[in-house]
């Protein structure tokens, strides 16, 4: 019983990290239909904004000092700052081209983010000690489950509450899931396109800095490729859950981290190196089953 | 109105041109000598087989591949796998199978063994992905890189797990190489004027009206998969050769985005734009890591810190993109007189 509660927690603890991974990639393609790479790099940037710009080997802990009453919202400002910059920057003026030049377009920025932190930090992965004291276990029904897991999902759960109540409630949420079905048509019923998609990637970047924040407390390491491996999987959560609709992104990243774990505890132990493989090729055959996702929204069908 | 060339001299204008472009690379390395310039220009011959590669799928198809640097590791390890001194490999790879491990087969037998070894791996991919299109099926082909990627960095006495693979015969002549990517390009030709590689284009342009005029999609982006897959292998295997080295992780992201800004930059839908794409950021690239290295001008020293090449060669892209959606080229192909619609 509480090997099977301590696989529960596993599997929702990082099904909450790419869940919101997924959340960030979505809320964005909702609005202006671009696949953004630059995800994964934003979250890197996110983690090096605590650290001191150093080639060393030992991280200069900075901004990380800070309370974390102080830090939290400082973080989620870098990752919503960078998001909205790079919107104003770049994306801009892609707006009337293809996906498929956004999604390189979007790719390039995430490689000039990558490197530009490389050039600050170097490219060797750095330790740094964000409230350790999270990995102590507590005891949930006779469990032990390590804190940070509990503040994991409970903080997933709490953004996810907020998110919901945020655009089905309020008016910058309905304008944003008006952009989101039709964006022409919303545009032409009055809503301003520029402060809709700068809104989405504002709160984009704040999911990013959320990931962030899990991502190095777990870790422990602040790694210039950190957030590549978990924007991989977000990419898959939000194309498994039909691209463009919020809900299907978010049980899709929860299903990829259930599946993970469950892997992980059934595979024999000689094939659990290739967890991630099999997670991959069970991504593929999703696809086949379902092209369009699991949820597909109204507005991805395709016309003829 | 000025006499008109043949058919067949301006069906062949491009594969030609590009051909003596690529000559005249060649011909610079002898005129400099042997040393690292000759290294140099054996990684533009790579690059123009890779994108070249990478044009036969996604320029005719027009569906974004972010899954070939895939095929260009399994080409890459097969003749590894094949070349290595048998003692060698016993050591280092010992899960190989036994008449594998036997084996000691020269270059030029490694390199199309890998090439048929990617194309058929592409050809089981392909089945399954070239059913979808559009944005979900350029995440299905990241995935499949992920998934080649995922394997070889854990298959401990195969791969070697993310430790490098050494011992690969190094062919340092450039004449191997350079003959490769002449071969690459007449293929990279071949099929765009094929019969398949019309379909495909229609069906790029207009999948619609293409299908209700009878083109099969999946069937035409299966074929140009599996021949951009053999043009990847091949590449890789030649990378293998090039370097000596191989690891897991250097057929992974940055690869991937190096080969596709390529691709991109030159125009994605013509070939005469993947061979200049490679030969101009390639260009561009090696001034730049002059400089990281440190120039002197005068008494100082110039040195730009590490990470600028890549900044530099990503803003030039993004750039580019804003300016150009379609390439340098666009969809045009060089002939005789300038640049003509492909």
């Amino acid at each position: 019983m509480t090997e099977i509660l301590q696989v529960v927690f596993d599997a929702l603890s990082l099904g909450s990290l790419y869940a919101l991974g997924a959340l960030g990639i979505a809320l964005i393609f909702g609005v202006m239909r671009l696949v953004n790479f630059a995800h994964g790099d934003t979250m890197a940037f996110c983690v090096f904004a605590m650290l001191w710009p150093s080639v060393d080997a030992a991280a200069i802990v900075f901004a990380g000092n800070l309370p974390a009453w102080l830090l939290i919202p400082f973080i989620l400002a870098v990752g919503a700052g960078l998001s909205v910059l790079s919107e104003i920057i770049v994306f801009r003026r892609f707006r009337n081209t293809n996906p498929a030049t956004m999604m390189i377009a979007s790719f390039a920025l995430g490689f000039v983010i990558r490197y530009f932190l490389l050039m600050l930090y170097s490219s060797r992965p750095k330790s740094i000690d964000l409230w350790s004291n999270l990995g102590l276990p507590v005891e949930i029904l006779g469990a032990r489950i390590p804190l940070l897991q509990v503040i994991t999902i409970v903080t997933a759960i709490a953004i996810l509450i907020a998110l919901t109540f945020f655009l089905k409630r309020t008016r910058f949420g309905l304008e944003m899931r008006a952009a989101a079905e039709n964006f022409t048509m919303a545009r032409m019923l009055g809503v301003r396109a520029n402060r809709v998609i700068m809104l989405a990637f504002a709160l984009s970047g704040m999911l990013a800095a959320a990931v962030a924040l899990i991502l190095v407390t777990q870790t422990g390491t602040a790694d210039i490729q950190m957030g590549g491996n978990i924007m991989l999987i977000a990419f898959i959560a939000t194309v498994i859950g039909g691209l463009g609709s919020l809900p299907g992104a978010v049980f899709a990243g929860f299903l990829i981290g259930a599946i993970a774990t469950v892997m992980q505890v059934v595979l024999p132990p000689e094939a659990r190196p290739f967890r991630d493989a099999f997670v991959y090729a069970a991504v593929i055959a999703t696809l086949i089953w379902r092209p369009n996702g699991i949820f597909m929204p109204k507005s991805a069908k395709q016309r003829v | 109105m000025a006499e008109r060339a043949s058919i067949l001299s301006r069906t062949i204008a491009t594969p030609v041109i590009l051909g003596l472009l690529l000559t005249a690379i060649a011909l610079l390395a002898l005129l400099m000598g042997s040393g690292p310039f000759n290294q140099t220009i054996i990684d533009i011959f790579i690059r123009v087989i890779l994108v070249v590669g990478l044009y036969i799928f996604i320029g005719n198809s027009g569906v974004i591949s972010f899954g070939h640097i895939g095929f260009t590791c399994l080409g890459a390890y097969m003749t590894a796998w094949l070349t290595i001194p048998p003692p060698m490999k016993k050591m280092a790879l010992p899960g190989l199978p036994g008449f594998v491990l036997e084996a000691k087969l020269p270059f030029w037998v490694g390199v199309p063994a890998a090439a048929i070894f990617a194309a058929l791996i592409a050809f089981f991919f392909g089945k399954i992905l070239m059913r979808l299109s559009g944005i979900a099926a350029s995440i299905a082909t990241f995935a499949m890189l992920a998934l080649i990627n995922q394997i070889y960095s854990n298959w401990e006495d195969v791969t070697g797990a993310t430790s490098s693979v050494v011992g690969i015969p190094i062919n340092r002549s450039i004449w191997p190489y350079f003959v490769a990517t002449l071969v690459a390009v007449a293929i990279g030709y071949a099929y765009s004027i094929s019969r398949s590689g019309l379909a495909l284009r229609a069906a790029r342009d207009e999948a619609t009206a293409a299908a209700a005029s009878g083109v099969d999609i999946p069937k035409e982006r299966l074929r140009a998969f599996v021949i951009s897959a053999f043009v990847m292998g091949g590449g890789g295997a030649l990378y293998a050769h090039s370097v000596g080295v191989v690891t897991p992780d250097t057929f992974y992201l940055g690869l991937t985005f190096i080969s596709l800004s390529m691709l991109v930059v030159g125009g994605m839908g013509s070939l005469s734009g993947a061979v200049i794409g490679v030969v101009l950021l390639s260009t561009i690239i090696q001034i730049l890591r002059l400089f990281e290295k440190g120039v002197a001008l005068g008494d100082t020293v110039l040195t730009i810190p590490n990470g600028v090449q890549e900044i530099a060669i990503g803003v030039i892209m993004i750039v580019i993109l804003m300016r150009r959606p379609a390439g340098l080229i666009g969809n045009r192909e060089v002939g005789w007189k300038g640049f003509r619609k492909a």
